[in-house]
């Protein structure tokens, strides 16, 4: 079992991005849970939301507690709420940010992991390049395709055709696209380059 | 045909597919994405012939909804928590009267505190009020069991309420199987009511009963919960003969055959359960977990030979008898009566607090230890409650509760000292 | 449809023998062949002005409607004498649930009746005043809001009268109830409270609003009529002393729902789409005086000594009914 969990504001599509990968991961023939844990309901407060994804039915309901990885879509999260709980040393970290994790103040706390399963990409950018809106979560999917190799970067472009419709849909598989593109030029420079 | 379906959604499709009549329906958290999927399907015609009612209150959608079932409709209505309460002299009436609506509850915890997170205390407020309640653990089984449901109520002439866990399963996104019309047409016939308001034959429905035959009528209620004792297992056969699955019926086991600690529990907890009776039969452990399904009736004789055997019983619930206590546990118990074994209670999940594998661990593994209090509360800060209670004791204008054990945990602003 | 303009009648109560008339002027309750919907051997009190009401009402919907009409009551004083166990007066299909549920139901009855395409069958919802004007408002208003296709019949005698007399929404001032007592400095119910539903009827602006007393047999029966000519929600509210409850003669009731009308107690006129279009105009006016003496509930206006401020403000009350709507 391959579990996601993933932080951003009310408003952001966090639950969506959920939803989005578990389609992905049925898509591929695969059993997937999504689910959101419920804060206020309102814009702005801070959203988690699950996703679980196996080969065979998933009987637990709990909230992902130790995720195999990490989405995190809104930064200021970050020093706000304890993104990371959980998280396993061997774990996928993906965050939503220009900056890298030196940059947002967090080189020291991912010591221990596995630097080539730790990126940011600029998703909000590239939405809004790509959708004229900076909602970060199709492309974030994108990403985390190149990134984790989970789901192909073809089941995310039919969640997302499925999930939205029209031009929305294309700019959002399109900067999903430009997401993984850049993820995966991102890994093959940290393959390169020599260890911190 | 597998589909990667909103719990909400799926629910809607299958009740869609039972061809209801008339859909009642006030919207409240987390049943919201049911009826607003009922009124897409309504208002785009895919779901005719089907008048849905925009009423203004849960009281009104059940007494809508006798209304239309007196007359002869397929009628179905959905509510949670608060909602259930209002309409809680309504759910007396249509089971009094005999009318088989069928009811969505998504579990949801009851104020005050105000919180719209799941437990069972809504249903389980209502467990005497008649009605025939079913749990189900999965979105599948949500939504079989509503199939079932409209067979079952209309054999008999009582309504039926399924529950699922609010957010757990209605907003979860998960696999199912989806029926075809041509299945459910198949295995739920057309409506043939017992009683039906027609200027043709009129009858009077509703009049005062005295004492001299108040109790019969009654009785005859508690006649009916006992013949579905009998068929609701074989609706679930049929069930199975008809799209390949089990669903529904009184109870399930897991693991119990040889289990020396058997947990009982309802609803969507029993796969975290049923996870954590996995990794502890690997260490070794003799334990196994039974689902109940069908909550009222209660199936004493099912439950009895399920856990007669084992020498300990733990009943996981997510509501509390305020007072004394476990209220599944009680049933349990009456089941058990005259047998020797350890009975432990565990309150988990109030309000939305999640129910942990590791907890479940820790719990299972003292309860097979007999290390248990008859009654524990899962994961509760009793920190926090003794906080409170100090400052209670300390002065009697000590403040609401809530907001004084919310500031305790930071979670809003620090107030008046 | 209106009542028949009739140039003759009896002095004294105004009534129309039917004998006098044409055949198609005389009442539903003449004709041999009504269909007696609430028929007798019920349990109500000599005198019952809700029994007369119902009685006048249903017979003329099922003229109205060909016999094809269901009806759901609410708790109250007809339910419970109408159906004592083991026996039921109703020759018409009828439902009781709840007590504030009478309109929610009638509703769902509606909404049933469409769906099985036999809009032909009409419905009638029906309470007394405390289930209709207190504790079954929201779900009137709900019914009138959405403008399900329902006629609502309130009978209003002023009190929660099954229970033992105590006030309800629609208990006018000064009058003892069980729970406004005619004791202390201001005996019986308060001035300043109290609503009315035909005026609430009307804020929601539904097809057709009305009220009628059990004085004007034919005016009821016409008003039944026109309602039932229209689709969409529709609200008939009808006085009907309580011999019982008001401590009047049981052979009054009659002669005081006349009273009420001709003192400008009680308005009766119709309205539609929110706005009065016609109005049943006081004969000859009479001093609300002559309205409350034959009642006991207003007794203490008039003994031991005569509360001369307090009749005043009720005839003021009258007057402002009587320009508010034109009764004269």
């Amino acid at each position: 079992m391959f579990e996601v969990r993933i932080h951003g504001r009310g408003g952001q599509g966090v639950v969506t991005a959920a939803e989005m990968l578990s389609l992905a991961a049925f898509d591929e023939g695969r059993y997937a849970q999504a689910f959101p844990s419920f804060g206020s309901e309102r814009m702005g407060a801070p959203v988690v939301a699950f996703c679980r994804i196996d080969d065979h039915e998933i009987r637990t309901r709990e909230p992902v507690m130790e995720p195999d990885a990490l989405i995190v879509q809104d930064p200021t999260l970050l020093h706000q709420v304890d993104v990371f709980g959980g998280c396993k040393p061997d774990g996928f970290i993906l965050i939503n940010s220009a900056r890298s994790f030196d940059e947002l103040g967090l080189g020291e706390f991912v010591q221990g992991f596995r630097h080539e399963r730790l990126l940011t990409v600029p998703a909000s950018e590239l939405a809004r390049e790509h959708t004229g809106r900076a909602v970060a979560n199709a492309a974030l999917l994108g990403g985390f395709a190149a990134l984790t190799g989970v789901i192909s970067l073809e089941a995310v472009e039919r969640a997302i055709r499925e999930r939205f419709a029209g031009a929305v849909a294309e700019g959002n598989v399109a900067a999903a696209r430009a997401a993984c593109v850049w993820v995966v030029a991102e890994l093959r420079e940290l393959s390169g380059a020599t260890p911190a | 045909m597998p589909r990667q379906l909103e719990g909400s959604r799926a629910v809607a499709e299958a009740v869609a597919l039972c061809r209801p009549e008339v859909i009642c329906a006030y919207p409240i958290s987390p049943q919201t994405h049911i009826v607003e999927n009922l009124s897409q399907l309504v208002k785009s015609g895919e779901l005719a012939p089907c008048e849905f009612v925009n009423v203004e209150s849960e009281f009104a959608a059940m007494s809508a909804s006798i209304g239309a079932s007196a007359t002869g409709a397929r009628a179905y209505t959905a509510t949670a928590s608060q909602g259930l309460l209002y309409m809680a002299e309504a759910l007396y009436n249509a089971s009094g009267l005999g009318l088989p609506i069928v009811m969505t509850v998504a579990n949801r915890a009851i104020g005050a505190p105000i919180n719209i997170w799941n437990d069972h205390s809504d249903s389980m407020s209502q467990r005497d009020s008649g009605w025939i309640q079913l749990y189900a653990e999965t979105n599948q089984e949500a939504l079989d069991l509503h199939i079932q449901a409209f067979r079952l109520a209309e054999e008999l002439s009582t309504p039926v309420m399924v529950c699922m866990d609010g957010f757990i399963l209605t907003h979860a996104v998960e696999r199912v199987e989806m029926p075809t019309q041509e299945q459910v047409d198949a295995f739920l016939p057309p409506f043939q009511p017992r009683q039906v308001l027609d200027p043709d034959e009129p009858i009077t429905i509703g009049a005062m009963v005295g004492p001299e035959a108040f109790m019969e009528v009654k009785y005859l209620a508690h006649a009916k919960q006992m013949q579905a004792l009998e068929l609701i297992p074989e609706i679930a056969t049929d069930f199975k003969r008809a799209f390949a699955r089990d669903s529904g019926g009184l109870i399930r086991s897991y693991r119990t055959e040889d289990a020396e600690t058997i947990v009982v529990a309802l609803g969507s907890v029993l796969g975290t359960i049923k996870d954590t009776v996995d990794e502890l039969r690997e260490q070794g452990m003799k334990i196994g977990v039974v689902g109940i399904a069908s909550f009222r009736p209660f199936p004493l004789d099912a439950v009895r030979a399920a856990l007669g055997h084992a020498q300990r019983v733990l009943v996981l619930e997510k509501a509390l008898a305020v007072g004394i206590g476990g209220i599944v546990s009680a049933n349990v118990r009456m089941a058990l009566t005259g047998l020797q074994l350890h009975g432990y209670t565990a309150i988990a999940g109030l309000g939305g607090r999640p129910i942990t594998k590791t907890s479940l661990n820790a719990l299972f593994t003292d309860a097979a230890a007999d290390r248990l209090e008859p009654l524990t509360f899962l994961d509760l800060d009793w920190e926090l409650v003794n906080r409170e209670l100090k400052r209670m004791a300390g002065s009697r204008a000590s403040g609401p509760h809530a907001e004084n054990m919310l500031r305790d945990l930071g979670a809003v602003a620090a107030g008046p000292v | 449809m209106k009542a028949p303009a009739i140039r003759f009648y009896q002095t004294g109560s105004f009534a129309v023998g039917n004998r006098l008339l044409d055949p198609e002027q005389r009442s539903v309750q003449a004709d041999e062949q009504r269909s007696n919907s609430i028929t007798c051997g019920h349990r109500a009190c000599q005198g019952c002005g809700e029994a007369l009401g119902a009685r006048y009402a249903l017979d003329a919907a099922m003229r109205a409607t060909n016999g094809q009409m269901i009806a759901a009551n609410a708790t109250g004083c007809l339910e419970v004498f109408s159906t004592p166990y083991p026996e039921s007066s109703w020759r018409i299909p009828w439902i009781h649930s709840l007590f504030a549920n009478a309109p929610s139901v009638s509703t769902g009855i509606a909404a049933a009746l469409r769906v099985k395409g036999r809009e032909d069958v009409r419905v009638v919802g029906q309470g007394g005043d405390g289930g209709t004007v207190d504790i079954g408002m929201a779900c009137l208003s709900g019914m009138f809001e959405r403008n399900d296709d329902v006629l609502y019949i309130c009978y209003d005698n002023e009190a929660y009268m099954n229970t033992g007399v105590q006030r309800s929404g629609s208990t006018p001032p000064a009058a003892r109830t069980a729970t406004t007592q005619a004791v202390g400095p201001e005996p019986g119910n308060v001035f300043g409270q109290g609503k009315s539903a035909p005026l609430i009827a009307m804020a929601h602006e539904i097809p057709y609003v009305a009220t009628a007393t059990v004085a004007e047999l034919r005016d009821l029966e016409a008003k039944v009529q026109s309602a039932m000519e229209i689709r969409g929600a529709r609200y008939l509210h009808v006085f009907v002393p309580c011999p019982l409850g008001w401590g009047s003669a049981s052979k009054d009731t009659i002669r005081i729902a006349r009273l009420a009308k001709e003192s400008g107690i009680f308005p009766v006129f119709e309205a539609r789409d929110g706005e009065v279009t016609d109005v049943s105009k006081i004969r000859r006016q009479v001093p609300v005086e002559d309205y409350l003496r034959p009642q006991k509930r207003f007794a203490h206006l008039f003994a031991p000594e005569p509360k001369t401020e307090v009749i005043a403000r009720i005839q003021a009350g009258a007057e402002r009914n009587i320009r508010r709507f034109g009764l004269v």
